[in-house]
């Protein structure tokens, strides 16, 4: 027993730095940097007296800021929905018993493996839309237009898609009081696709390797049991195979989710901020307005912003996990 | 049985399903294709209206020039990927061991607040961050660390630094897999060391550590993949151009008027080849570790 009691301690001493450099590197920085935002430290020299919601209430009524949460918005819901339909798409397709399934499955995921600064810098020159001046066509555009397909300025396209005031549709929003949806506040930047295309290039695989192990942990019988109750192969897939992924598409959901909320690379390395702040996302203009304009109060209200809106995503799914986990 | 789908509907059904694999590898593909075909076009052919061309004469000028651009940085980050990644994985061990088989009241109360570790975005800890690390070199200064000594401390703008910090924020992953791996050695292993009077290192050491290897080539190739592929903290972290890993150097490679795009996607290649190379050859741990991301054991 004392023996034993001697491997306690020794236990907790070995995971004593792990937990100690959590605690201080995540929570306690996480708190000091709730501070700054708080703080009126702005320029250089740190200045850490108490400025309270100040920049929080500036942040929200910054033009750039709002665009940011549009951009967020739009990329996180077309990026997941890309992923989850092609991921998805792709496992059933493997799980169909393809002949190289290994080869197929590979090419799918090796994106994956590679930086999202190497993505941002190649899919930057296949989606450049070509020079305006000559009218030269460069990248994907040239095979578009090889296809008679129609032609886009891709990143640098500053349209925003949203409801016109003077609509007929618009109009209705003002009478009812909805006005603030007709402006392009609440609207859909095209040039935020072409980033959706890079993120969905390199991420996708991920979600069709997901689906897959999801699809093979399905036991045989269960189809089976379904065909001889005369069920077909899409009444099979839609009553037995698609309700049983539902916890992947969860964790799919999370994972994609809380890395859309917070791209970064990607968007410095292909297009930056944009034309009219179109690719803008709040990661990046957190490391604009920080560690460029050293306004650090503001820096770290984006940082707490962006730290609130993943925690909304992800604790409710590690509070679940833990609590699945502890009842197996 | 129900009756069978009639032959013919099902081998048309058979060509559709390998024509969307096709054309969806064609996606994956494609960039592969041009960073390769422009890499290997002479100068003279590199034309952004010829992109999908295939070069006349295969000429290995623009990986040349990329690799003497970016040369000084792949040492960088070899050497910082290589220290850190065997650092975080031994962590990992030593923690996932604990956490599985010695747990303690709290230990399931703290393993989640670990994991949260891992979804934070970075952002929201890098002001303090910046502030430490600058901190730990006025220490190391007003200590006397002779210069010879100075690349080894953990501070600002330095490999060792830019090492610990990915070391740290490693922790929550690492020891995510090896936790869950060690949950499938039989517990009644561990017990019946104890009985024989094994202690808590020798029970690591001749039971937990030789059936460990599969648990330390997912977590090596996951923080070594990671940690090569970093953008953030080496960013910021490095603002003395001497010590930049490949990332930022690839990323102000492209972002240089001087710099031709065929040198630029030469240089793209270049960056991402070790990581490629772990997938092509360890893809089957690199699958493991990407769905242990995903929490499930």
């Amino acid at each position: 027993m004392r023996h034993l009691s001697w491997d306690r301690i020794i236990s907790i001493v070995v995971i004593l730095p792990s937990v100690l450099a959590i605690g201080v590197f995540v929570y306690g920085f996480i708190a000091w940097s709730g501070w700054v935002s708080l703080s009126n430290w702005d320029g250089l020299r740190p200045d850490l007296s108490w400025a309270g919601f100040g920049n929080y209430a500036r942040l929200f009524a910054t033009p750039r800021f709002q665009i940011d949460i549009r951009n967020t918005i739009v990329f996180t819901i077309s990026f997941l929905a890309a992923c989850i339909v092609l991921g998805l798409g792709l496992a059933i397709l493997l799980d169909q018993g393809v002949r190289g399934e290994n080869v197929f499955r590979s090419l799918f995921l090796f994106p994956m493996a590679i930086s999202f600064i190497v993505t941002g810098v190649t899919w930057r020159w296949l989606l450049a839309p070509g020079d305006p001046a000559t009218g030269r066509l460069t990248g994907v555009n040239v095979l578009l237009n090889g296809l008679n397909l129609p032609l886009s300025q891709w990143y640098t396209d500053p349209t925003v898609l949203y409801i016109r005031p003077t609509g007929e549709f618009g109009q209705f929003l003002v009478r009812i009081g909805l006005g603030f949806l007709a402006t392009p506040n609440f609207g859909i930047p095209v040039a935020m696709f072409s980033i959706v295309i890079a993120a969905t290039w390199q991420m996708s695989g991920y979600v069709m390797a997901m689906y897959l192990a999801g699809l093979r942990g399905i036991p045989e019988e269960l189809r089976e049991a379904a065909r001889v109750d005369g069920a077909d192969e899409w009444q099979v897939y839609r009553h037995i195979v698609l309700p049983l992924l539902r916890p992947i598409t969860l964790s799919v959901v999370i994972i994609l989710g809380h890395i859309s909320l917070k791209i970064f690379d990607l968007v410095a390395a292909m297009s930056k901020k944009g034309p009219g702040f179109a690719t803008d996302v709040p990661a990046y203009f957190m490391f604009e307005t920080t560690f460029q304009g050293d306004h650090y109060a503001q820096g770290a209200s984006i940082a707490i912003f962006l730290l609130l809106s993943v925690s909304l995503l992800v604790i409710p799914y590690l509070i679940y996990s833990t609590r699945r986990e502890a009842e197996l | 049985m129900t009756a069978r789908p009639d032959l013919r509907f099902r081998r048309i059904g058979r060509i559709g399903i390998y024509a969307a694999l096709i054309a969806a590898s064609a996606f994956y593909l494609l960039p592969i294709y041009v960073l390769v075909v422009t890499g290997l076009k002479p100068y003279a052919e590199a034309n952004l209206a010829r992109m999908w061309h295939l070069p006349s004469s295969a000429s290995l000028e623009s990986f040349l020039r990329a690799f003497e651009q970016l040369q000084p940085y792949f040492r960088n980050s070899v050497y910082l990927t290589i220290p850190a990644t065997i650092l975080s994985a031994l962590l990992g061990s030593v923690n996932g061991y604990i956490l599985s088989k010695w747990r303690f009241r709290g230990s399931e109360v703290l393993f989640p607040l670990l994991l949260f570790g891992m979804f934070i975005p970075y952002q929201s800890i890098l002001i303090p961050l910046v502030q430490v690390l600058q901190r730990v070199n006025m220490l190391a200064e007003a200590l006397g660390v002779p210069s010879s000594l100075r690349s080894l401390v953990p501070g600002y703008g330095s490999i060792a630094g830019l090492a610990f910090v990915h070391i740290v924020y490693g922790i929550p992953i690492t020891t995510l897999i090896f936790r869950n791996y060690y949950a499938t050695i039989p517990n009644e292993l561990v017990e019946a060391a104890k009985i024989d009077g094994a202690n808590i290192f020798t029970i690591y050491r001749l039971v937990v550590l030789p059936l460990s290897m599969p648990a330390f080539a997912v977590v090596m190739i996951w923080q070594f993949t990671s940690i090569w592929n970093e953008f953030l903290f080496a960013v910021i972290l490095t603002q003395n151009p001497a010590i930049r890993p490949v990332t930022v150097a690839l990323y102000n490679l492209a972002g240089s008027y001087i710099v031709e795009w065929n040198v630029q996607m030469a240089g793209a290649l270049l960056a991402a080849m070790p990581t490629l190379l772990v997938y092509i050859f360890l893809g089957r741990f690199f699958m493991r570790g990407l769905l242990a991301g995903a929490l499930k054991g």
